[in-house]
Order: C-alpha cells, then structure tokens, then sequence
C-alpha cells in the first residue's frame, strides 16, 4: 500500500468524477448539502449526469445549468420556500428523466446497494404510481405468507458527495449535528465516496478523540477528502451555521426573473470557491447565520 | 370568542384521540397545534419531535423561538425515521395534499401534463407512500373545494387509498388507515360502505349541501351535529403553544368559529 493520504483539492475530486455517471448527494433538501463540491461541478465540463439526492438547491442547480440527464428523488425543496424553482422550471419544460421515489424506498435503494445486493422488498409504492411510472417490479415471498411485495433496485453509486464538520487525511470522517439524514448510505452505495469538511485535521485520533461517535462511516468508504469551510452555505450545517434565507430567496426570484441560468450562475456559483465564499460575506457571514428552527 | 382556525384545532386533537404510544406528526401549524393539544389533554401516549430530530414531552411552540428552546427527552432523526416511527406502524400523520380523491388518495407530485412534462410540478412523493402503507394518516384541508377534492383519481397517486382497482393480488394492504379529513367547513372520515367519505360534523352555520357542493366527490350525510367548540381550557393550552399568533393567519380573514348571521 503506498498511501492512506486521501487529501484532494475540491479540483481534483471532480477531476475523478466522468460525464454520464450515478452520483450520489447527501443532505436532505436546505440541509448538510455539500455544496462546494456541487459548485466545483458547476464550473466543470462535467454533463449527462444521473443525480441521486433528497434534493435541495443542489439539484436545482445542477438541473438550471443543465448537468442533469436524470434525477432521482422523492421531494426536491428549500423547506421555507416548499418548491424549488429550478427543479420546477426543469420539470415543466420536460428537460430531465425522473425516478420519483418515496423517501424511505430511496433509502433502502441506497441500502441493497451498500449490501450488494440487486434490491430489497418493501411494501412501499403498492397502491400508488411510483411502480408503473418508475419501472419497478414486484417480488413474491417464497415462505408460506406469499406476500406480494415491491422489489426496490439497488441505486449503485459511481460517486458519493458529503459534507461534514471534520475529516483527517486517512478519511475519518466527524459529522455532527442533530441529524445526519442518509449521508452513511449514501457513502456505503457508492464505488467512490468524497467528502468535503469544514475541518481537516491530520490526525483525528490527535484532534477530537472524544467525538468518535460522530464518525458516521468507517474510512474505508473514503475515497477523497477535501477542506471546504463554509462548503453546505448556502444550506444550514448545524451547529455550525444555519441556511442562508436572504440567498435562497435571491435563487428563488432569480428562476423568475431573469429566468435563465446562464445570466446568474455566476452570482450563484463564484468563479472559485474563494470568490463564492468572499460574495456571501466570508466565513464570518456565514458562520453567524442562525439555525433554523421548525 | 374562538376562531375557526381554533375550531379545526380541537378538531385535530379529536381526531389524534389515542391510547397508544405513537409518534404524532402534524404537518402545518393547524395539524400541529392539533396534536399538541391532543398529548396536552386526552392523549399523552402521543410522542412528538422538535420538527428536526429530537423527542420532546412539551411540545415545543411553533414560530420563531431561540434554537435551544427545547428540551428533548429522546431522539427521532430522519436517519431513523423509518425505522422507528413509519415502517413500524408507529405513528398518525396528518398533511395537506394538494389533491384529494373518493379512495382517499392523495397527489403531492404534480398536476397535469405528462409524467415527462407535468404542468405543474409540486414537491414530489416525499413520504407519502410509505406513510399511506403503513401507518393512520389524516388530512387538513384549509380551502374545501372541488380542485381539492377532485371528482375522479388524483392526477398521480402519491399516497395509496382505498382503490380496488390498484390493488394487486398478494399485496398487504392492511395497515392503510384513513382517519380523518379536517377542513375548513366540516370534519369527515372514511366510514361509509366500502370506506365512502362521509360528513361527521359540520362547522357552525354550514349545511352539508355547501359541503357537497364543494366536494368533486359524493358524499355520505351522517352527520351527528356540529363540530365542538374548543374548551376555554383548549384555547389557553393552543395559546401557548401558538405564542405568535401564527394560527390567525392560517384561513383568510381569521372567521370566527360560529358564523355571523350576515
């Protein structure tokens, strides 16, 4: 083996990732995106992509700067503001394939996939559209219930993206926080998990001992590791910061006015992560955005 | 004098009655003061969350409120959300569909168009399937109408219902549990023949001529009387659980609970 030394610049992780891929987001809808890594996505020549995501303002980036050849997804919101305008304006123009999932059928997709496995049953989806609509089959029970349930698919990843508070360079991983929605899953479904920090520490074992628990997966599942503060704005990253309010609505009238990507993404995106970071009003902008309370 | 928006309120609770221990979930300010005042009062078995992860015995207010104003007593993240609370069976919801159909089937995905284009695409099918398949759900519907309750299927069946013709042999379908429907004009449920929609109770001063008139769907008349009116004790307990009033901007032009005669 000759390194465990994981770390990658935001530019080479998306240097891994190839036009055409799966790739995984974690997060769930304004919350723990990893938003810096998206941005890099953004500025790259990276397209025809299948998202997987409980979608936030990722996927309505990714949709308005045309990325997205297909999205999975079961809601793709800003919470406060419930419909997220990009994804809407590409859904009405039919510009993107959907697999539209419930959001625990989603998770147990990522789960067959994590455990090799080619699906799982579950009797979710029975009575509804999703499993015409989505293509998917049923499976009978071979024990004397015979039951008839769905059979979900793997989602197999080629990608995962994460962003958490603390990474060392060998890929152990701190994420703190009330709830870390299906970030595990996302990283164990994937052939490459990258995640983002706000911290890279190079030894976590030196750094934060006491807060091993928060080790959300094991660093087998680490491909790259990268740091990015600030790298969820503008979705919230508690307790660290909350979502940034005054930028979702700017995105949100923007899909409006002017309506076309092009003519914002870089108010959006920033030529860089530094420049973004500057245009929010820096680390300490965005650390003092309140968390958000429901 | 209580409000219509406190009205439904009390209706909420009614319909959150319970002896279990189950996770109550109301989505909205009505549905969740609702529940609250369900655990406050008759039902203390109900478990409720903060609305981010954790488990909380005072149910916390709605509205701003400082971050740490709450005291959790357990933890219920989406992380474990299925496990714990909807593939358990443990838990009663209540939301607010866009479309509402005879079967109780509910559409939060899109209305109109294709499945490749809709016209208008909403949120998507979020929980909903899992919920309908698996545990009680409820509805609030804050503007009866014929464009909520439509008169054929939902335009995409996002939660499942009590539809025979998409029900497939060897399927269990034994844990769909539709409670109630609370509006704005009447409290219904699905206790008719073949799980119909009737009418409970109608709010003060509606007919159940007005409700049909504003249901896409037929309707069974079994009604028992009007809705109750919420306690003096009620309105305190949804007082404070509703410090900013946030209830009040809930129906158009706050109604009193009994109508005028005008």
């Amino acid at each position: 083996m000759s390194t465990l030394d994981k770390r990658k610049s935001p530019a080479e992780i998306v240097g891994q990732l190839r036009s055409g891929m799966t790739i995984g987001i974690g997060g769930w809808g304004p919350r723990r995106k990893p938003m810096a890594l998206v941005r890099e996505i953004l500025r790259s020549d990276l397209k025809d992509l299948t998202i997987v995501s409980y979608g936030g303002p990722d996927v309505g980036m990714l949709c308005a700067a045309g990325k997205v050849k297909k999205l999975v997804f079961a809601f793709v919101s800003l919470d406060a503001i419930p419909l997220e305008p990009w994804f809407r304006k590409a859904r009405e123009a039919g510009a993107i394939e959907v697999l539209e999932l419930d959001e625990g059928m989603f998770q147990w997709g990522l789960k067959a996939a994590a455990f090799q496995l080619p699906f799982l049953p579950t009797r979710v989806g029975l009575g509804t559209d999703l499993v015409e609509l989505g293509g998917l089959k049923t499976v009978q029970s071979p024990y004397d219930d015979g039951e008839v349930m769905v059979a979900m698919p793997a989602l197999k990843l080629d990608s995962a993206l994460i962003h958490v508070q603390r990474c060392d360079h060998r890929g152990n991983v701190q994420a703190l926080g009330p709830d870390t929605y299906y970030d595990e899953w996302f990283a164990k479904a994937a052939d490459q998990c990258f995640v983002s920090c706000e911290e890279l520490v190079p030894a976590m074992e030196d750094a934060y001992p006491e807060d091993a628990r928060a080790n959300l997966f094991e660093r087998c599942f680490v491909t790259g590791v990268t740091e990015a503060r600030g790298g969820a704005h503008p979705t919230s990253l508690p307790p660290d910061y909350g979502w940034d309010m005054g930028w979702f609505k700017k995105y949100t009238a923007a899909a409006k006015d002017p309506g076309d990507w092009a003519s914002v993404a870089a108010q959006f995106v920033g030529a860089s992560e530094a420049d973004y970071l500057a245009s929010v009003g820096g680390m300490e902008a965005v650390g003092a955005l309140p968390l958000p309370v429901f | 004098m209580a409000t219509l928006a406190e009205l439904c309120i009390a209706a909420v609770a009614e319909a959150f009655r319970t002896d279990r221990e189950l996770v109550g979930t109301g989505i909205g300010p009505i549905p969740r003061l609702g529940v609250g005042l369900a655990k406050l009062t008759h039902s203390p078995g109900l478990m409720m969350t903060d609305g981010e992860a954790f488990l909380v015995e005072q149910p916390v207010p709605i509205g701003p409120r400082g971050y740490d104003d709450r005291k959790p007593a357990g933890y219920l993240p989406f992380s474990r959300f299925f496990d714990s609370a909807v593939w358990s069976g443990r838990r009663h919801a209540m939301v607010t569909p866009t479309q509402v159909d005879r079967f109780g089937q509910t559409n939060l995905s899109a209305l109109g168009g294709t499945h490749a284009q809709p016209k208008t695409q909403m949120l998507g099918a979020r929980g909903f399937p899992g919920n309908g398949i698996y545990h009680a759900n409820s509805m609030f519907i804050p503007a009866h109408g014929p464009r909520v309750f439509v008169a054929g299927e939902v335009d995409r069946v996002s939660s499942p219902g009590y539809n025979p013709a998409r029900r497939i042999a060897g399927g269990n379908y034994s844990a769909i549990d539709l409670k109630r429907i609370v509006t704005n004009l009447c409290v219904m449920d699905f206790g008719g023949p073949d799980h119909a929609v009737r009418v409970m109770s109608l709010h003060p001063g509606v007919t159940f001529a007005e409700v049909e008139a504003a249901t896409g769907f037929p309707l069974i008349d079994a009604v028992a009387g009007e809705t109750t009116l919420p306690t003096e004790e009620q309105l305190a307990i949804i007082a404070s659980l509703d410090p900013h009033g946030i209830r009040h901007t809930v129906l158009p032009d706050n109604p009193p609970a009994i109508r005028s005669a005008s």
